[in-house]
């Protein structure tokens, strides 16, 4: 089989992977000649395909055969798709040769499960030392780590690799064990404990002051897929609350259910729409950077899910406007942090800028505040809502208009 | 007026020194003509040079940073709306900390546009393999940025390309790598570049990583402008994917399930696990699946016991706390090794004993980031009771140490008056049970009270040793 054809098919069975991150690791360059590749802190999207994802890392499958039947997965042992497998060789010259052009910032690895879990995860393990060790490739590497492969293996895999993952994959135990039956959530749930504490291991320095080699610098993420199982968003956002907690994760990924070749009879193709699956990036974000808790934001739905029509922190203000309008001048950083409308940055900025003088409905608007929507909801030098805030038509002037159903 | 000039290539270091000089000398902004790459021409080449005077101006660290990068900017106001920052900061020197000001929110403005070039030039230049067989490998690049930005972006380039030589040749200046030195010079035409097969390659895998079943064209064109497209060499498929995504979804949801492949049955066969015959496995199998309570959920994993098999001293305590959840093994965190230390004092040589707990799932109530320790309720320990006497029936130890309350309600049936209760064996259904408190207790204490309590805990831990003698 030609390496075009390879190619194909396993870069066609990996583009399912949400996570594109390649930023918040070291920082490293190959000033000294010796090597190839830097990483600075941010990540770079080296392109955008017409999904809107951006293609930062070469993501690819090591091989897409596979031992395991997971009804949303379109390699599943059950499936007809076409199968392939990269030698090692094969992976790193793709790599280096897609790195040198300023096509990517590095892999993205991940494999099916052949034969058993420990060599496969010793296959991709010997790719990563070999692009660290032998061609001194200092761009970013992230694997996707077994949840059953050997301790002493995940231990390997993060001193090269600069992020691990392990897929919770769907957002309830029992529907993991509906959807996936070979795959065992407790060993999930154990492997990225067990990456925390290699982590948390990797930053104690010894008596000496020595620091241990550094362990996956760009911590651990994980994917669950939205739509498959009938989870709610409240479920959802509970659970990721509690991995972020538990694990100490970076990111959690959402992705919504998408259709698949060769699906299965257990699992139809429904497809969830796009908007739950961007809502839910919304909450997340709430959460971790708004000071939201998770109680906060799901009071606020429905029968459990999120309003797709308006956005969840519009969503929160709107059924919480005893809080508002709020004075800019003078309101805490927590309570702006509220207000919709206003980001992290504009509120930084606010903050910075009313110690020198009073804020203007101008002003806030050159501070890169969205007035739009925040002018319901704040009062300043020269502007109140008066009764906006309260009134009825709040909602309907964010939301999409009704549309009329067709009679036909 | 005085006119000055600006070169192409250099632009930053020599408008700051013209800057530096003119504001040295008090020449206010209205009487400076900005002259960058002889643009205003033949018209004011007679006016004066810019005077030289000595001496420092202090300006604002913030200032230096955003005109750093302003100065690449295409708006050919750039120059002279820095130095209008320039001479309003000699008097003011706050109106950096005021994001709202309107000359300064401009010139935010430009800095940001450099910035969004200067990162968009990093993620979409490509490089074509010149293939020009030295000991260096050699590539080039075309591109074609919206402001002046190849200048203070060619480091970027040469941080991370530093075993090869490239050359980025763009309309404007042309950033040229070679041996380790980086050199600038004057624009170019685009050239004429070799074919590189590798492009091929990469077009296979943008054409493959696409979705169909999630078409968001507004959402590529806003972060990849359509500008760009010219020179990206996968830009090239995006038409036709767009234009086929649809029919490849309606084939997907059309298509019938197929037949598994014939591979399948044979390597279900091989995943079937045979059946386990001795009764700790039964016993490690039913823990893992154990959902007899609700602490199943929200813990990491279930943490069974550990030591020989069939150990003569088994010691219970309460559950798993943070650090015994995340590795799986009972008595690991702070209380297992104060538990450690005091039974090395009473001669107790732990690993000679089986340790495990009442409740094998950590039970904890989540305060923001942190997990904090809950007592397991009546119910849970009732539930987890079948595993406790699952593991005594397999141990079949000669004395049980119960430590704390809830390993005392487990086997005795009561936690009541624990602290008059200790130190003594209780007869009941299991075998004599030794009774003592939690090691976490010891922990909780007020300081002054620490050392008489460690004491009485040794001396119980030594009543232990003395009974199993015996």
């Amino acid at each position: 089989m030609s390496l075009d054809r390879k190619l194909a098919i396993l870069s066609d069975a990996a583009r399912y992977d949400a996570s594109c991150a390649s930023s918040g690791t070291t920082r490293r360059d190959s000033r000294d000649g010796k090597g190839l590749g830097s990483t600075e802190g941010s990540g770079i999207c080296h392109a955008y395909a017409p999904d809107g994802r951006c293609i930062s890392l070469l993501k690819i499958l090591m091989t897409n055969f596979c031992i395991y039947d997971c009804a949303y997965c379109v390699n599943r042992v059950s499936s007809n798709v076409p199968r392939a497998r990269f030698s090692v060789d094969e992976v790193v010259q793709l790599t280096l040769e897609f790195y040198r052009r300023n096509y990517i910032e590095g892999l993205f690895l991940s494999s099916g499960v052949v034969r058993n879990s420990d060599e496969t995860m010793g296959d991709m393990v010997r790719i990563a030392q070999r692009l660290r060790e032998e061609e001194h490739f200092r761009g970013y590497i992230h694997l996707k780590t077994i949840p059953d492969a050997s301790p002493d293996l995940i231990a390997q895999a993060g001193l090269h690799a600069d992020r691990l993952s392990i897929n919770v994959e769907l957002p309830t135990d029992r529907a993991v064990q509906a959807f996936a039956p070979e795959k065992n959530p407790v060993t999930i749930r154990a492997a990225m404990g067990n990456v925390k504490t290699h982590r948390a291991a990797s930053k104690d320095r010894s008596r000496t002051g020595k620091r241990p080699p550094k362990f996956a610098p760009a911590g651990q993420s994980t994917q669950m897929i939205v739509g498959a199982d009938g989870a709610t968003d409240a479920t959802i956002l509970t659970r990721s609350t509690g991995l972020y907690a538990d694990y100490n994760l970076r990111r959690v990924y959402y992705s919504a259910f998408s259709p698949i070749p060769d699906s299965t009879a257990k699992l139809p193709l429904i497809k969830p729409p796009l908007m739950r699956e961007h809502r839910l990036y919304q909450a997340d974000w709430l959460m971790r950077f708004y000071g939201f808790n998770v109680d906060e934001i799901t009071s606020t739905a429905q029968d459990g899910n999120l309003d797709l029509a308006i956005d969840p922190k519009l969503a929160w203000a709107l059924a919480n406007r005893d809080h508002f309008p709020l004075d800019v001048n003078r309101a805490s950083r927590e309570l702006l942090l509220r207000v919709p409308g206003f980001g992290t940055k504009s509120v930084g900025r606010i903050l910075t800028t009313r110690r020198h003088r009073t804020l203007r409905y101008d002003d806030l608007l050159r501070l890169g505040a969205s007035m739009k929507k925040a002018q319901a909801f704040i009062t300043c030098a020269d502007w109140t809502p008066g009764a906006l805030t309260d009134s009825e038509g709040l909602r309907a002037r964010f939301a999409p208009p009704p549309e009329q159903l067709s009679l036909f | 007026m005085l006119t000055v000039p600006l070169p192409r290539i250099g632009t930053w270091d020599a408008w700051r020194d013209a800057a530096r000089a003119c504001i040295a000398a008090r020449i206010p902004p209205e009487d400076i003509l900005w002259n960058y790459d002889d643009g205003a021409g033949e018209l004011f080449a007679t006016a004066l040079p810019p005077p030289i005077v000595r001496g420092t101006v202090k300006v604002p660290a913030d200032f230096v940073d955003m005109a750093r990068w302003v100065v690449w900017h295409s708006d050919p106001q750039r120059f002279a709306r820095l130095y209008a920052m320039l001479w309003r900061l000699r008097l003011d020197k706050g109106v950096m900390a005021d994001r709202a000001d309107p000359d300064l929110a401009k010139l935010r403005q430009l800095e940001k546009a450099v910035h969004r070039c200067k990162h968009k030039m990093r993620a979409f230049v490509r490089f074509r393999d010149l293939r020009t067989g030295g000991p260096r490998r050699s590539f080039a690049a075309w591109f074609e940025p919206t402001h002046h930005t190849l200048e203070p972006n060619a480091p970027f380039f040469a941080r991370r390309f530093a075993d090869m030589d490239w050359m980025i040749v763009t309309p404007d200046v042309t950033a040229d790598f070679k041996d380790g030195t980086l050199t600038f010079h004057p624009g170019q035409t685009k050239p004429d570049l070799p074919d590189d097969a590798t492009e091929e390659l990469w077009g296979t895998y943008f054409k493959n990583i696409f979705n169909p079943a999630r078409l968001k064209v507004k959402a590529m064109t806003s972060e990849m402008p359509r500008k760009y497209w010219k020179n990206m060499p996968e830009a090239q498929h995006i038409p036709d994917m767009i234009a086929n995504a649809e029919a490849r979804v309606r084939d997907m949801a059309m298509a019938a399930p197929t037949l598994a492949p014939a591979r399948v049955a044979r390597i279900r066969e091989q995943l079937q696990d045979t059946p386990q015959p001795a009764s700790w496995n039964l016993l490690t199998a039913g823990l893992h699946d154990c959902t007899r309570c609700p602490l199943h959920g929200p813990a990491t994993q279930v943490v069974p016991g550990t030591g020989p098999q069939n150990a003569p001293l088994m010691i219970v305590g309460e559950q798993p706390g943070d650090a015994e959840d995340l590795a799986g093994m009972p008595f690991v965190g702070p209380a297992g090794q104060l538990f450690d230390q005091l039974a090395q004092q009473a001669g107790l040589d732990r690993r000679q004993a089986y340790v495990t707990n009442a409740v094998k799932h950590f039970k904890y109530e989540q305060r923001g980031k942190r997990r904090i320790h809950q007592n397991p309720d009546t119910p849970e320990i009732e539930h987890c009771r079948f595993w406790v006497e699952t593991e005594i029936r397999l141990v079949k130890p000669r004395l049980i140490l119960a430590m704390g309350g809830t390993a005392a309600e487990s086997l005795t049936g009561s936690r009541k008056d624990l602290l008059k209760r200790r130190g003594k064996v209780e007869d009941t259904p299991h075998g004599p049970v030794f009774l003592t408190v939690h090691p976490s207790y010891l922990l909780r204490l007020p300081s002054h009270l620490k050392p008489d309590a460690q004491d009485a805990f040794v001396n119980d831990l030594r009543a232990v040793v003395a009974k199993l003698a015996a």
